[in-house]
């Protein structure tokens, strides 16, 4: 008591110098956690009204996301068992990202993986599990690759855009996908739902030891990390990123750009076929109309929240992930439909794009006060 | 030390927030009772496939001690692996109604191999003596439903010329056709179906499409076989065609138009369902039936039907009801020429030769590819 009265001045010089000087580092990071922290709060009071509207106590729902999502261990295995997918698609819109490009067509991109998995799987009956399981895997990355790589190369050689392109072409993928699975890969046996051959349980990748949460968690964990490495940390991100930011410079400091684009357009398809053909090997073990789900387009949704960092993707696609496993536990016990899921995830969306403007504006971030 | 502050007042913040929704939380306790869990593939009052089960459910909810949770819009992924668990875990479900087709294999019969001692009833699948022995599949002949109302649509048409919008070319749908087609022959020989495949099961756009261009042709009375005819029944009846509905009664969608149609008589067979259960038998785990057995049903006539064509629907109804009637005895070609069934065979309702059903009858103008 005494010593601090005695010196007022002293403390409040240090303090500020300190804070000044730990904002001033740490303000942008800071940023990118608050601000969108900010906005998903905000998402959550006006859905809470929303929710309000329709005569349901906010408090409740609150309560019912936290439990259907993170509440108990079945809850957050149903949470990251969701998540899963989406950290694969979600990478498919933020790698092309870099360069400043809009690719929405991941779903295309997993069905496409999917069948190529699949038909890796059933071209190798027989041979050990591992070897079918890694062929599946190669299969897969390269059959999702391939059809994205279609969307760079009508960009970069025909300068089509980018976005439609690959919108168009999940429904061109969605389309082969039945034709064959309706016609030539169909199994005999699946009478009233057309589907291939199974791939057989022994190839099946299964669960992680101790959980029900497939394997393709993991898959998306280390493929994540990778994306972020490959972006921030190799001169091949640096250059995506150069070409992202002004693609008339990196052409004039001699960058290949047609060749990021076509490299970037592959690795962000695998990402997407790698979920198409952790689908196959850890969940339906075979290929239908099933795998057409969404994931693709909820992706775009992860990616965009995320601000296409690869990192940020994978706390978002668990989020995503909470909210639509939470989604069954408010219909049940709230009585709301299905489609408020769908208007929450609308609601953060809209939220967090629009807490773009915020960035560099809040004044005692930066350590100016 | 402005962020040690912020993040303390919102660790308060949570903190409290968490506090409240718990208290919130426990306001609606568990009850004692039997929870029952319906899980739908699209939206429960959608005029169709899914209404028809949620009339289903709510016959249920009037019965004492039952408690009845709903979800709808789940898909045929691991996704309703989680609400299956989510509503045992959370919800404490021992009886589970997954209705979609789909949700049968691998999903329900991996839960139900890990839920030894609940019981899972499947609406379609095909059970075998493989499948666990807790789960079910029941399945009602609603072709006989179709019987009669393509008697009644074979009356009813001037052109002579009948209509058929239809999802796939399953045994399922095929055989609701040919049941349609060949009812509409034993009232008028010449009659014919013209049927038009959407390629999935909610298509409405392709619904809307198919019955302009199927009443554009000349045709006058329409029925059809996707998971919500709403769009058919509506479009058909601004048009000034007949119906014949399915799933459940759409009479109130098109109160002139509707001739009668092809329901499921899921409110009759639940309760059934649950009272053996009480009872302590078990439910057998392959359960067909038709009209007799009270699986299906007719809708009521409507006005535009004729005294005649009551009068035979009616005589051919009473024959199902009573001793039996064989629609599948041949002669019957198909719509190639082909004997598919030869004279003097009969192919009763649980022939299991029906389930493969890949043909269109004599009378009806379409292709099954």
């Amino acid at each position: 008591m005494t010593t601090e009265a005695a010196d007022p001045v002293d403390a409040a010089a240090i303090a500020p110098a300190a804070d000044a000087g730990f904002l001033q580092r740490w303000g942008t990071e800071i940023e990118y956690i608050l601000i969108p922290g900010a906005a998903l709060v905000a998402a959550l009071v006006l859905f809470g009204i929303f929710v309000a509207l329709f005569g349901k106590n906010p408090l409740d729902l609150y309560w019912y996301m936290y439990y259907g999502a993170f509440g108990t261990w079945f809850s957050w295995q149903n949470t990251l068992t969701r998540a899963a997918p989406l950290i694969l698609t979600a990478l498919c819109t933020a790698l092309p990202a870099q360069l400043g490009m809009v690719i929405i067509g991941g779903e295309g991109a997993l069905l496409i993986g999917a069948l190529a998995a699949t038909s890796a799987a059933l071209a190798l009956q027989g041979m050990p599990p591992l070897v079918v399981q890694i062929a599946m895997v190669v299969a897969g990355m390269a059959g999702g690759g391939l059809w994205i790589l279609l969307s760079g190369a009508l960009r970069q050689y025909r300068g089509v855009n980018e976005t439609i392109s690959s919108l168009l072409l999940v429904y061109i993928a969605l389309a082969i996908l039945n034709h064959l699975v309706e016609g030539v890969m169909r199994d005999p046996a699946s009478l009233n739902k057309p589907s291939t051959r199974e791939i057989g349980a022994a190839n099946m990748i299964g669960s992680i030891p101790g959980t029900d949460v497939h394997w393709g968690l993991v898959f998306g964990l280390i493929v994540a990390v990778a994306a972020y490495v490959l972006i921030y940390h190799t001169t091949f991100g640096f250059a995506a990123r150069v070409a992202g930011g002004n693609i008339r410079a990196a052409k004039i400091v001699g960058l290949s750009v047609g060749r990021l684009i076509l490299t970037v357009c592959f690795l962000a398809g695998a990402c997407a076929g790698l979920a198409g053909m952790v689908e196959v090997a850890a969940v339906q073990g075979r290929t239908n109309a099933n795998l057409a789900v969404g994931y693709g387009f909820t992706g775009i949704l992860v990616a965009f929240l995320a601000r296409q960092n690869p990192l940020a993707i994978i706390p978002v696609a668990i989020l995503l992930g909470g909210i639509n496993a939470s989604g069954g536990l408010l219909q049940r016990r709230l009585g709301l439909p299905d489609a408020s899921v769908l208007v929450l995830q609308g609601i953060i969306f809209i939220s967090v794009l629009a807490s773009d403007a915020l960035y560099g504006r809040i004044g005692f971030l930066k350590g100016k006060s | 030390m402005d962020f040690g502050r912020i993040s303390r007042r919102h660790l308060l913040q949570g903190g409290a927030a968490l506090t409240l929704g718990a208290a919130a939380g426990l306001r609606p306790a568990f009850a004692a009772e039997t929870t029952i869990g319906f899980i739908y593939v699209g939206s429960r009052d959608d005029y169709g496939y899914n209404q028809a089960h949620a009339q289903g459910a709510a016959a249920l909810k009037k019965l004492p001690g039952l408690k009845v949770i709903e979800e709808e819009k789940v898909p045929e992924t691991d996704a309703v692996e989680k609400t299956m668990e989510s509503m045992i875990n959370l919800d404490g479900a021992t009886l589970l109604f997954p209705t979609s087709f789909g949700y049968y294999n691998p999903h329900m019969i991996k839960m139900a191999t890990k839920y030894p001692k609940l019981r899972f009833e499947h609406c379609g699948g095909l059970w075998s003596e493989k499948d666990p022995k807790n789960a079910g599949s029941y399945f009602g002949y609603i072709d006989e439903a179709q019987y009669i109302a393509g008697i009644v649509a074979g009356y009813t048409s001037k052109s002579g010329k009948l209509g058929f919008v239809a999802a796939k070319p399953i045994p399922q749908v095929l055989r609701n056709i040919n049941a349609f087609t060949l009812g509409a022959k034993l009232a008028n020989p010449k009659a014919t179906t013209q049927v038009i495949f959407t390629g999935d099961w909610s298509m409405p756009v392709k619904e809307a499409e198919a019955t302009n261009s199927l009443i554009d042709q000349g045709v006058d009375v329409l029925t059809c076989h996707v998971d919500g005819p709403k769009t058919m029944v509506e479009n058909a009846a601004r048009r000034g065609a007949f119906v014949t509905g399915y799933h459940v009664n759409q009479s109130p969608l098109a109160p002139k138009a509707y001739l009668t149609g092809a329901e499921w008589n899921w409110e009759a067979l639940y309760p059934k369902f649950v009272k053996m259960l009480a009872a302590g038998e078990s439910i057998p785990n392959f359960y067909r039936g038709g009209l007799k057995e009270e699986l299906v049903k007719v809708s009521p006539y409507g006005e535009a039907v004729s005294e005649q064509a009551r009068k035979h629907a009616d005589e051919i109804k009473a024959k199902f009801l009573g001793d039996g009637y064989t629609i599948f005895k041949g002669p019957i070609k198909d719509n190639k020429g082909n004997t598919v069934i030869t004279a003097g065979t009969e192919r009763g309702q649980k022939d299991p030769e029906l389930e493969k059903m890949d043909y269109l009858v004599e009378g009806v103008i379409g292709a099954t590819s």
